[in-house]
């Protein structure tokens, strides 16, 4: 690294710089514990966890390694000293594995914590249901008069104990929804069922007290059981995404190193304040706005601005939070705190447009909306009939309505959506599309306009060289023995698109400028076009270039392009076919913009335009009344990646913008974004048909149970075959996905 | 008749043990890592 201030270790790849991992130790001195949660990247077997689990074992200070499968998560304890965490994580990287520090935040806790009360829940009244059914198969296969009064009081007893601590224990979380959305002068889903809930157990403890024919006890227990599995399935759903969601957040709430009277220090990025002094190592992201204090180099401002060619910047240049130090290490002083920056800015930008994105009410809520009012009057109407009408007593009448409430309670409507959507969502996280939450897909199936971003959404985000074939193959081994050198982005190329044996020379490398070698006694230089000694041509800007000059030679110019994915095309033309209109918008410069528009066949573009510019587009397009699905890597993208109805981020996107997004896919193809829409669309029609059925189901079962006919028996066959059904049509999506 | 009065408590005392059990399974963590459960039992325990 000639030409470089600092001798800190250029290399961002590979193993864990020393001191990242300290901020993030959680340490028990009375217990002479420490923790530290490590997110890893690259298992993928058992193997796998053995090798990383027993290597760390082999160390006598780690009391506890394990890892976890299905988050990715390593958990160390160990005792001592707080810096051998460096080690252990420096083991786990020579094992070829990619280690994050994270911060386990308490939010995400709480989100596990949920998931576990409703398994505890799901559980109880699974085991209620199981119980219960003890009593019922005799209640319901014998009559009163051969099993005998005091038998069937007694049965009913059992039933009630069972029924009335597991509707209390585990109809919690539907208690608590609606009361939340009662107390907000809402209506949701979980006020009918809390209503048929409390109505049916209290309607048989009257009916157990008197020694009445009917109790209901295993009804709404089944109903619980139905319900909660609804309930569980639907968590599943988003907090397997959510979770991966927020590794990316701990990773962007990083450490930067900071140099304190010679020292380098770790700090984490919150912790950053204005005058202090980080040093950036080549390939790592500046962790805040600041003013270069020395050194030279390139900075990539593609994930904020949009732009591809890397800005060279020297002491005194300005530098913006979220950008890549491209070519070698510089200082940076600090000049605003992480939260004040361009980032902060953009933040702020994006929570303005999260509230707007509150509005949207899931269709199930929609339903519930009018649902709850037609059921409950029903009920009431038929208690009014019985008693004014039919000239019943009034308890044998509010027992007709009661059981209206309870084939009418909207168990296979609470399964209809749900179901679906956990089966949508995990048969798309298995082809590397994660999307966080199933109503994301109803919103999904709705859209009707996709916004485009240009660098690494239609595009691959990194150059490949596109004039290979015009440059001879001694220049091209010269050139990629050169380019071996250094990790410039337009030297990976180089050497990527390079076939063939290396030359062994000594190669300099100047920051700024380029690579130097001496070959044969002739000077060889790769690098820049001032530098290598040839005028500026600005014809050739929209590409980006490096120049091989030999001494004595004319000089050969290796031309770049930042390719569009290779199926960008097809989807533009699927998308279209579909009836959805597609817009490309950029940061970039207009020429490269509309070269890409034009290769993709995409009539609306628009280029050199400002986060702020494109957040205005987005409202333009939701004052017309449209559905828009933004699709965008990068921190520009980022407001409206969280304003638009829906948003994709591909998973090389910043954590930032992934963040915002609601679907995340991984991959070099842009077709996730079709598979996406198609299984939307297909599960929505779906969840429709489910809606359909139940509708007719409650055609046929609301008559008979005004009319009186529903028993205990009835009741608990009609729920169980309405619930299969939605179930068995939801299954269909497997054939079809 | 008279033995449902025991065999019932006595189904249902059977059904409470299997339910302390799903508790403290759920508590301690058993239902964290499904997948990684699943691909553990592959690992060979190496010999002492």
């Amino acid at each position: 690294m000639a030409g470089a201030t600092l001798s800190v270790q250029p290399d961002s790849d590979g193993p864990v710089k020393t001191g990242t991992v300290i901020p993030f130790i959680r340490r028990d001195a009375a217990a002479d514990k420490n923790e530290l949660y490590l997110s890893v990247e690259g298992v993928h077997c058992a193997g796998c966890i053995h090798k990383i689990e027993s290597a760390l074992l082999k160390f006598p200070e780690v009391m506890q390694a394990r890892l976890n499968f299905s988050t990715r998560r390593l958990h160390l304890a160990w005792s001592g000293a707080e810096d051998m965490a460096d080690r252990f994580a420096r083991t786990v990287s020579d094992l070829g594995y990619r280690v994050t520090p994270f911060d386990p935040d308490a939010a995400m806790r709480r989100d596990d914590g949920h998931t576990r009360f409703l398994l505890l829940c799901l559980g109880v009244a699974g085991f209620a249901a199981g119980n219960i059914m003890l009593m019922s198969f005799a209640l319901w296969t014998t009559s009163a008069a051969t099993m005998g009064p005091a038998m069937r009081d007694f049965l009913h007893l059992v039933s009630a104990l069972i029924a009335v601590p597991t509707v209390v224990f585990s109809g919690r979380p539907f208690f608590l929804s609606a009361w939340k959305a009662l107390s907000a002068r809402r209506t949701n889903m979980d006020v009918p069922i809390s209503v048929g809930l409390i109505l049916t157990t209290g309607m048989s403890c009257f009916e157990l007290l008197n020694h009445g024919e009917h109790v209901y006890f295993d009804s709404v227990v089944m109903l619980t059981f139905f319900l909660l599995i609804g309930r569980y399935l639907d968590d599943l759903a988003r907090s397997s995404a959510r979770r991966a969601a927020g590794d990316l957040i701990a990773m962007m709430a990083g450490a930067a190193s900071v140099v304190e009277s010679g020292k380098i220090k770790s700090v984490l990025i919150r912790d950053l304040r204005e005058g202090m002094t980080a040093s950036i190592a080549m390939g790592e992201r500046i962790p805040a706005d600041g003013v270069v204090e020395s050194g030279a180099s390139e900075i990539d401002c593609s994930l904020v601005t949009g732009e591809t060619i890397p800005q060279p910047v020297g002491p005194g240049d300005p530098v913006y939070g979220g950008t890549i130090n491209m070519a070698a290490p510089i200082l940076v002083k600090i000049r605003k705190q992480a939260e004040d920056s361009l980032l902060g800015e953009i933040i702020r930008l994006m929570e303005k447009a999260e509230q707007g994105q509150a509005r949207y009410v899931r269709i199930a809520d929609r339903a519930a909306k009018l649902y709850t009012p037609v059921v409950h009057a029903l009920a009431l109407l038929a208690f009014l009939g019985w008693v004014f009408v039919g000239g019943m007593a009034w308890q044998p009448a509010l027992m007709v309505a009661v059981t209206v409430l309870i084939i009418t309670c909207p168990c296979a409507l609470a399964l209809a959506v749900p179901v679906v959507q956990v089966l949508a969502v995990s048969r798309l996280m298995r082809r590397g599309i994660m999307v966080k939450g199933g109503d994301v897909l109803e919103r999904l199936a709705g859209v009707d306009t996709v916004i485009f971003d240009k660098t690494g959404t239609l595009t691959l985000g990194h150059p490949a060289l596109v004039n290979g074939n015009a440059i001879a193959p001694g220049e091209m081994q010269l050139a990629a023995s050169l380019a071996a050198r250094s990790r410039h982005p337009l030297s990976r190329a180089l050497t990527q698109a390079y076939k063939g044996d290396f030359l062994d020379i000594d190669v300099r490398e100047i920051p700024g400028a380029g690579l130097e070698s001496v070959v044969q006694g002739r000077r060889v230089r790769l690098g820049s076009r001032g530098w290598c000694g040839l005028a500026d041509d600005s014809a050739l800007r929209d590409m980006m270039e490096i120049v091989l000059a030999v001494e004595g030679e004319t000089p050969v110019i290796f031309l770049f392009r930042d390719l569009p994915r290779s199926d960008a095309a097809d989807v533009v033309r699927g998308l279209e076919r579909r009836g959805i209109k597609v817009m490309l918008l950029s940061g970039d410069r207009s020429g490269i913009v509309e070269n890409i528009a034009r290769d993709l066949g995409i009539a609306q573009w628009q280029g050199q335009i400002t986060p702020d510019g494109k957040y205005k587009i987005l409202e333009g397009l939701h004052a017309g009344g449209h559905k828009v699905l933004m699709v965008g890597d990068g921190l520009n993208d980022a407001p409206v990646l969280a304003g638009a109805d829906v948003s994709i981020s591909p998973s090389s996107a910043i954590g930032m913008a992934q963040n915002a997004a609601q679907i995340v896919f991984t991959g070099d193809d842009l077709a996730p974004v079709m598979t996406a829409i198609d299984t939307a669309r297909f599960s929505q029609k779906l969840v429709r048909q489910n809606f359909i059925m139940t509708i007719l189901y409650n055609l046929i079962a609301v008559p008979v149970a005004v009319a009186g006919f529903v028993t205990p028996l009835v009741a608990a066959v009609a729920m169980s075959l309405s619930s299969l059904c939605v179930t068995v049509n939801a299954f269909r999506l497997r054939r079809r996905v | 008749m008279s033995v449902l009065l025991f065999m019932i408590p006595l189904a249902l005392f059977l059904g409470l043990i299997g339910l302390a059990a799903f508790i403290w399974s759920i508590k301690s963590g058993q239902y964290s890592d499904l997948e990684g459960a699943a691909r553990r039992i592959l690992i060979d325990e190496d010999p002492e």
